[in-house]
């Protein structure tokens, strides 16, 4: 496969993903900037990071590359060409005995080579009926290895609306993509403190919560 | 459609065709010599919209070739993109799911086959009255009172707007104009002309005159050069495009003058809204413009009063 093609395929996936949900950025907290970032979202579906790659603008898109599970993603060769050639995802290995690398020192490698992160703090979607579960603390331990990095909050709103739990007809909205203010980790803030602050500035994107 | 506004429309759409090429010309000009091919917010923004008139314009022509039918289908998609930019920006809850669904599945169709029908009786009182009293009382059956009044009125105001004062646009089609027969299409084309190169003469005034902000806490784009050039510049057209219409060259003036000034408050209105909701475009539906709503704020506003002004003294 030639990078073009790749490019296309990518680039297919993303008009696909908009159409589908209507999908539009919201940039309450600044435009968007190049350079090594950290986005972190609620998770919901499946398509969610397809949706938060799609919104991002074409040209940080290419040096933005989302972190994954890799035993979801490296089952067989069609996934595992999505997640490398089309989104350079950041594979993960979430079983923690008899992992060979290290999840935080992987994304703090594609951090240090310029790259921009998309990362799900929750670890799983989220099928309950709370607006976002706690988080797990991987995202203190990436802040405390890239202490520079900002942190950005991205709330991914309305594939709740769009069909309650118990209805059965969708209503046609669009799906919106809420792009919050950077945060960064406060020197001398301890874990707790960090994740909770973290968790505030992504509920505060919510629109139940506006 | 009569063959005289068959080729009337075809005239107008090979000179709206040439309006579009010199722009184009332009555009590409000023992004080669005053932008020299780098980045420039308001060089690239002012292409973004040009490419997307080219867009705009073969699309209301595929329409025309269908017809009636067409004109219909087309202005029933664009009030379903409107209520739903407008539905996505405003406050539901859970509990609202059955009145926002009869919205989208009964209200919005039933409202353009009652246009199509031409039920002039039924289609002009059927939001403000049925729906009106029938969406609080399935909103109320869901039994959540939080800010209900709110939620119930802002789902009204968005029928009202993107259903009912955008069908007008193709109810222009139902107007029994003795003398006019066959050409109604063509009052369509007056309307939507008028309107919306009022928005690109003030658009234009602005950039090249704009001083004096009209409301500075709503849009910074408003100015009075604009507001004054645009509407004065879309009025001259609307009178130069008398031979199009019912109405004689005065008359065809001040048809211009009353759309353009209900099209720039509508503008105005709805901006407040988008401010209120902390956004600035309704959606990203038609590049370099925003949303389907930030394209028809100004038709939305303007179609009924248009409508009902013809139908009065010609009708």
């Amino acid at each position: 496969m030639t990078p073009a093609l790749d490019r296309f395929g990518a680039t297919a996936i993303c008009r696909f993903a908009r159409i589908l949900t209507g999908a539009r950025a919201l940039w309450l907290g600044g435009p968007p900037t190049a350079g090594p970032r950290v986005y972190y979202a609620n998770h919901s579906s499946h398509g969610d990071f397809a949706l938060v790659w799609a919104c991002l603008p074409p040209d940080l898109r290419g040096r933005t590359r989302p972190v994954a599970g890799l035993d979801y993603w490296d089952k067989d060769p069609l996934r595992r060409y999505v997640a490398h050639r089309l989104f350079r995802a950041v594979l993960i290995d979430r079983n923690r005995e008899g992992r060979k690398d290290d999840p935080i020192q992987q994304m703090a490698a594609a951090l240090d080579g310029g790259d921009a992160l998309i990362v799900f703090p929750e670890g799983t979607r989220n099928v309950t009926d709370a607006r976002l579960q706690p988080f797990k603390t991987g995202i203190y331990w990436l802040a405390a290895a890239c202490p520079d990095v900002e942190f950005v909050p991205v709330w991914i709103e309305n594939l709740a609306r769009v069909m309650p739990k118990g209805r059965f007809v969708p209503v046609p909205l669009l799906c919106t993509l809420t792009f919050g203010t950077p945060q960064k980790l406060h020197p001398g803030e301890d874990k707790d403190a960090f994740i909770a602050r973290m968790r505030d500035a992504l509920l505060a994107l919510s629109p139940q919560e506006m | 459609m009569s063959p005289s506004a068959q080729q009337q429309t075809l005239d107008l759409f090979i000179a709206i065709g040439l309006v579009l090429v010199v722009a184009t010309i332009a555009g590409a000009l000023l992004k080669r010599y005053v932008a020299h091919g780098q980045p420039h917010g308001v060089i690239d923004n002012l292409n973004a919209r040009i490419k997307a008139w080219w867009v705009m314009v073969a699309v209301i022509g595929l329409a025309f070739l269908f017809g009636r039918a067409g004109v219909m289908l087309l202005f029933f998609f664009a009030s379903f993109a409107a209520l739903r930019e407008f539905i996505t920006l405003t406050y539901t809850r859970r509990a609202d799911h059955d009145a926002l669904a009869t919205s989208f599945y009964l209200i919005l169709p039933l409202q353009y086959v009652l246009v199509w029908i031409d039920w002039y009786g039924l289609y002009s009182i059927f939001i403000p009255v049925y729906a009106f009293l029938l969406l609080p009382i399935a909103g109320v059956l869901a039994g959540d009172t939080t800010r209900f009044l709110e939620r119930t009125a802002k789902v009204q105001w968005g029928l009202m707007i993107c259903v009912y004062c955008l069908s007008h646009v193709p109810a222009l089609l139902n107007l029994r104009i003795p003398g006019y027969e066959g050409r109604n299409v063509l009052l369509i084309v007056f309307l939507v002309l008028v309107v919306q190169s009022s928005d690109v003469f003030q658009y234009i005034w602005g950039k090249l005159f704009g001083r004096h902000h009209i409301a500075p806490a709503i849009s910074p784009s408003k100015t009075v050069e604009g507001l004054a050039g645009g509407v004065l510049s879309a009025t001259i057209l609307g009178a130069v495009l008398w031979w199009i219409t019912p109405f004689n060259v005065w008359q065809a003036a001040l048809m211009a003058l009353a759309i353009n000034v209900m099209g720039f408050f509508g503008g105005l209105v709805m901006s407040a809204i988008k401010r209120d909701r902390g956004v600035k475009d309704w959606g990203d539906l038609i590049e370099g413009h925003g949303g389907m709503l930030d394209r028809l704020d100004s038709v939305v506003f303007a179609a009924p009063v248009f409508f009902h002004l013809t139908r009065y003294w010609w009708g």
